[in-house]
């Protein structure tokens, strides 16, 4: 178990322990934090689990893959911290990971 | 009036393989896709995407699995409604009137809604006065490209809508290219292109931008757009086209006073059908205790939709079952012989 803060819109902190092995994504989905649409269901098609990541993990997560950049050029209001949750994997690396959810994914 | 014993909202796998059941036990049935092309997300999201759980089929793309879910309805005549979507649903004594975004009215005792995740809609700017001006000076796509001949025109994105029509108006506006990072995703060719036409002063090109604010009351005078570093430019301007591409949204269906949770609608596990007598809902849209958003639960579902359509559209018939390898009624249907 990791634990990963996820911010909602409304400044809510949400802090949950999330199975290792699961996405950024999934953690959020089943735990029913609000915001993350992840309509693709995980496949990098879609930008709806949209979420910038605290400045100082920017470089401590894994690099982008081909083709998550291109989805976040569609994503609503994306910057600089931007990534797609289902594309981090949650591990003991990840652990204190602080997340915002935008105000909304489209 | 466009009669029916089905209509089909969605053009996805589940949608095209329940027009299959429907027309294989005798009934007709009709397809709206607000997408302008048959396959729904198998073929917007992830055409080249391999697929491995689709039953005996070990291996194929969206692509594929949409090509041959088309064959499979050959022998067939199902009518399409392409880039057309469906806005109202509405009750009329034992039938369902259904209107569409471009005013096509069907009347039918069945609607079987397999929406996906909902209609395919552009992505729009994030400002919130950006609205106002939709269709009017802002766009999210071309229709009548001769509006901006003499104008200048700011296009916004990436890809190739936004590359292919910054070259295309070139040739008669003032464009700016407007990208919130360095790298194109479009073409190379296109890319080089846009380069070229930079370099002679044709296109203005701006990345690591983003659209900060529109200015102007009735019309668009100019814009704000914001640096990554949070400088301000102000662009002048007489059109806005924004090309972010596609996003799913439930749409209109809220508004059928259908059971609906987490923007999936609840179903019964019998004929897939929702709060609302002769309204079914069924693949990735459904839900029910147990539901997995798989392809093939979607054919399932659409299967026993299907016969529930028989008994409202031919209520003085008895629906009998049958197989395709033995039935000379299937048979002829499918347009095959029979032994």
């Amino acid at each position: 178990m990791t634990k990963i803060t996820y911010i909602t819109h409304d400044s809510k902190t949400h802090e949950i322990d999330v199975q290792n092995g699961l996405t950024v994504m999934e953690g959020a989905v089943q735990n029913d934090i609000p915001g993350i649409d992840a309509d693709c269901g995980g496949g990098m098609a879609c930008a709806t689990c949209h979420v910038y990541v605290k400045e100082e993990w920017l470089d401590k997560l894994p690099k982008k893959e081909d083709g998550e950049e291109d989805m976040l050029d569609m994503a609503f209001e994306p910057k600089k911290n931007s990534r797609l949750s289902c594309q981090l994997i949650v591990s003991d690396d990840l652990e204190g990971l602080t997340v915002n959810i935008p105000s909304k994914q489209a | 009036m466009n009669k029916t014993d089905a209509l089909i909202i969605g053009a996805g796998p589940t949608g095209l393989f329940t027009a299959h059941q429907l027309k294989l036990i005798g009934l007709d049935c009709e397809i709206v896709d607000n997408l302008d092309k048959i396959g729904g997300q198998c073929i917007e999201l992830y055409p080249d995407k391999p697929i491995y759980d689709i039953p005996a089929v070990p291996e194929c793309t969206g692509e594929e699995l949409t090509n041959n879910l088309i064959n499979q309805l050959k022998p067939f005549d199902i009518k399409f409604h392409l880039s057309e979507r469906v806005d109202e649903v509405k009750k009329d004594s034992d039938k369902w009137i259904v209107k569409t975004s471009k005013g096509k009215t069907f009347s039918t005792p069945n609607v079987i809604i397999a929406g996906g995740v909902g209609s395919f809609e552009p992505r729009k700017f994030a400002p919130k006065e950006c609205e106002k001006f939709e269709n009017k000076s802002l766009f999210y796509s071309v229709k009548d490209k001769k509006i901006f001949e003499g104008k200048a025109v700011t296009i916004f994105g990436g890809g190739d809508s936004a590359l292919d029509w910054a070259v295309e108006l070139s040739k008669n506006s003032k464009v700016n290219l407007v990208h919130r990072r360095d790298e194109f995703r479009g073409a190379q060719a296109t890319v080089d292109q846009v380069k070229e036409l930079e370099k002679s002063g044709k296109i203005n090109v701006f990345t690591k931008f983003q659209l900060n604010k529109v200015n102007g009351s009735n019309e668009i005078e100019s814009i704000d757009i914001k640096h990554d570093n949070n400088e301000i430019k102000n662009i002048e301007t007489d059109y806005l086209l924004g090309f972010f591409g596609l996003i799913m949204q439930l749409g209109p269906i809220a508004n059928w006073g259908l059971n609906i949770d987490k923007k999936t609608i609840q179903v019964d596990t019998e004929k897939f059908e929702t709060n609302q007598k002769g309204i079914y809902a069924i693949g990735d849209i459904c839900s029910y205790p147990g539901k997995l958003k798989l392809i093939l639960s979607g054919f399932h579902e659409g299967a026993l939709a299907a016969r529930a359509c028989f008994k409202l559209a031919r209520p003085n018939e008895k629906y009998r079952f049958e197989f395709t390898t033995t039935s000379s009624n299937l048979l002829k249907r499918l347009g095959k012989k029979s032994d």
